[in-house]
């Protein structure tokens, strides 16, 4: 190999071996830098999902292992469960209860703590606090006020002479308790993310506007919201994946973790949970791969129209802001 | 290629280097060969302490004992199948309880034989053989087991103008499940309080009463169209209409149930007791009566495995066998009031004369000694038994706990569920 490479050198000057080591430095050393999370993304990341639509492909049980090979047919099974359904709008409705109050007050939020506060850093540290709380916890503490007939909720209720809510045995009341979790606990970290962007914004915007006289609400609505479009994207874009992923907060909501008796809080992961360890007839990978398959489509999807709406939305505002001005 | 000998060097090092950090630098140090430690997974309360597994270790030296408890038997399970799957990471023993043990005894090829003379005869016969695989390896030793007797609040029965002395509830209650409804019924009339906690529980004692229920014996799902199932679904509740306290075991409200007197009996298995007193720990007036309705009935009870998938077989085999001898059983029946599966404990004088303070000191050794006698049926419980008592379970939730179907409702959605179970 050496020989040739020499024998076809077209330059005078002759390569030396420290030379050569020098450019390979220059070529190939930043890509083993930064392989280390690539490797770790592979393992961690590519593979399993690769290997779970091999498994989709397949009748496998737990113990039993790989079966016979099925095609399409565990898909086939999964969109063919009412369950499935079931959760799959569940899902949906606990994601639209917990995410769009959750950047709405997110942004409230961020919104004041931009302000001119006294103690500022205390403020912003006491909005992550609830971050910081296992989302197990939280779920075991708000599972007891929610408890249906000795919940601290439903006694304040009764107490004031409104008659309780079903918080477990009713379809809605359950996914609102559920997306009560989930506010409380990403609210606050949802904030500091657009607070960090609002931060970045130039003061002298605010300081033009307000010489042309523009009210603090008009500023927030014409200079914060769109100058915070990439930030709001990846808020918006987390919190959905987030939201349609959500586990931990329904599964421990009752004692069972298997989404209630009619199935009223069951979530696409909880069912995939179930069908692949679960106790309602688990065991089968096939049928949990295929649903996990489906659900990485499915926040594929929502992920693209969200994108493309946070886009439509806060470009339109920044375009009518310009062309108004 | 001496060229690139370094740079390979380099590579081949920082990718060794990078895999020490991904497997978070896992070495072990090799250490004494002869200290071995051997894990024990059980779940709820099996009654087994520190202090009986240090009294293991000292007579056994080189041995270290590690006990990890799931908090209930869904936890257990899931994490046995999981690992029994994945071929590594069980426990050296692995507690079983008997509702899905059949799903496990399918594959007890992937566990230790654990026949010897040594424990021959040991267990009540129906105990033992059902821990017998189809080439007859003994592949699961005996705990408990789970008499039931019904649990009364003296004060509630009081109240309601009916006797409160254990002794004459066992009589009052004395008859068929009918019978255990028309007391309930009187006394409704005059209590606030419910006359038992949920139809979840009740069905559950009428079907442990049934030699085939939701499977026949060979291995068929009959749930849906066996007659016994649907015509105790169908009296159950109806009785819970009028009798229920509409709680779902094991939830929130039904832990608060026991402690703010909702409701005045409950089914009572032998495990049952420190459940009870866990969950109303202030409550002073909750008694035992030794009696059940129809006759006798076993709710639960356990077994410890040994999967094949451990290091230390052997060792494991012979601790199983010490913590289920009579001897370690006992200790057991004390603490928690799991009843032993042994044969010689059945009528021993120490555990007769066991008594429970916390039930007004309610002799439970006598009791449940009768209550062991009167279970005269063993219910087939095969691979699919577990799920489909789960979906059976939902269903009365649907119609007695959240009423958001009728009965009828509930059991058309049953029967799909099971359906769909495949």
């Amino acid at each position: 190999m050496t020989t040739q490479t020499l024998s076809a050198e077209r330059r005078v000057r002759r390569i030396t071996f420290s030379h050569r080591l020098n450019r390979w430095d220059v070529k190939v050393s930043p890509y083993l830098y930064i392989s280390p999370f690539f490797i770790l993304f592979g393992l961690t990341g590519l593979f399993p999902l690769v290997y779970t639509a091999y498994v989709s492909m397949f009748d496998w049980h737990i113990i039993g292992g790989q079966g016979d090979f099925v095609g399409l047919g565990n898909f086939e099974w999964v969109l063919g469960q009412e369950r499935f359904w079931q959760a799959l709008g569940n899902t949906f409705s606990i994601f639209l209860l917990s995410a769009v109050p959750q950047v709405i007050l997110a942004m409230i939020i961020a919104a004041v703590l931009d302000q001119n506060l006294r103690a500022k850093t205390f403020w912003r540290m006491g909005v992550l606090v609830p971050y910081v709380v296992a989302p197990v916890a939280v779920s075991l503490i708000f599972s007891n006020m929610f408890a249906d007939q000795h919940g601290l909720i439903n006694n304040t209720l009764t107490s004031i002479g409104l008659s309780p809510v079903g918080w477990h045995s009713e379809t809605i009341p359950s996914h609102l308790a559920i997306a009560t979790m989930v506010n409380f606990r990403w609210t606050g970290y949802n904030a500091l993310i657009l607070l960090a962007g609002m931060q970045a914004i130039p003061r002298d915007y605010y300081e033009a506007a307000m010489i042309d006289g523009a009210g603090r609400v008009r500023q927030f609505f014409s200079i914060t919201i769109p100058s915070l479009r990439p930030t709001l994207i990846f808020v918006i874009i987390t919190s959905t994946i987030g939201g349609l992923q959500i586990f931990d907060e329904p599964r421990m909501y009752d004692t069972y973790g298997e989404g209630g008796a009619s199935s009223q809080w069951l979530t696409i992961t909880m069912y995939i949970y179930i069908r692949a360890f679960g106790q309602s007839g688990g065991g089968q990978f096939g049928h949990a791969a295929a649903a996990a398959w489906i659900l990485f489509l499915i926040i594929v999807v929502v992920g693209l129209i969200n994108l493309l709406i946070t886009r439509a939305l806060v470009s339109s505002t920044s375009a009518s802001k310009r062309s108004k001005s | 290629m001496s060229t690139s000998r370094r740079t390979t060097a380099a590579a081949v090092a920082g990718i060794a280097a990078f895999a020490m950090i991904a497997t978070g630098c896992a070495s072990t140090p090799a250490g004494d060969d002869k200290e071995i430690t051997l894990t024990v997974a059980t779940f709820n309360n099996f009654g087994y302490t520190d202090e009986l597994f240090a009294e293991y270790e000292d007579a056994n030296p080189g041995i270290k004992i590690v006990h990890n408890k799931a908090a209930t038997s869904n936890d257990a399970r899931t994490n046995y199948f999981t690992k029994l799957g994945a071929g590594s990471g069980l426990a050296d023993i692995e507690a079983v309880e008997i509702d899905w043990f059949a799903e496990l005894l399918q594959f007890s090829d992937k566990l230790y034989d654990l026949s010897s003379d040594e424990v021959d005869g040991r267990w009540l016969d129906w105990k033992s053989e059902a821990a017998t695989d189809a080439d007859g390896r003994l592949i699961a030793y005996g705990t408990d087991i789970g008499p039931e007797a019904i649990c009364y609040r003296a004060d509630l029965f009081e109240a309601a103008g009916l006797p409160s002395d254990r002794d004459e509830v066992a009589e009052l209650l004395t008859g068929d499940w009918d019978h255990y409804y028309s007391v309930g019924e009187k006394f409704t009339a005059n209590s606030d309080a419910a006359w038992f906690d949920g139809a979840g529980a009740i069905m559950q004692g009428v079907l442990n009463q049934e030699e085939e229920t939701l499977e026949s014996r060979d291995g068929e799902v009959i749930a849906t169209t066996n007659p016994v199932v649907k015509d105790a679904y169908d009296s159950v509740l109806a009785a819970s209409e009028g009798l229920s306290a509409g709680l779902q075991q094991w939830t929130k409200d039904w832990e608060a149930g026991f402690a703010s007197g909702a409701f005045a009996t409950t089914l009572c298995p032998s495990w049952f007791l420190g459940n009870i007193e866990g969950m109303s720990p202030d409550v002073t007036t909750w008694d035992i009566a030794n009696v059940f309705p129809n006759g006798g009935g076993n709710w639960g009870g356990s077994y410890l495995t040994v999967p094949d998938q451990g290091d230390h077989k052997e060792e494991a085999k012979a601790l199983a066998a010490w913590l289920t001898d009579p001897e370690q059983q006992l200790k057991a029946f004390v603490k928690t009031g799991n009843f032993p599966s042994q044969v010689d404990l059945q009528t021993a004088d120490e555990l007769l004369a066991v008594t429970r303070p916390f039930f007004n000191d309610a002799p439970s050794g006598e009791i449940f000694a009768d209550r062991a006698v009167a279970v005269t049926v063993a219910p087939y419980k095969g691979t699919k038994y577990f799920p489909v008592m789960n979906e059976l379970q939902n269903a009365l939730v649907r119609a007695d706990v959240t009423k958001n179907m009728s009965p009828a409702e509930s059991w058309d959605q049953f029967v799909k569920d099971v359906a769909a179970l495949g």
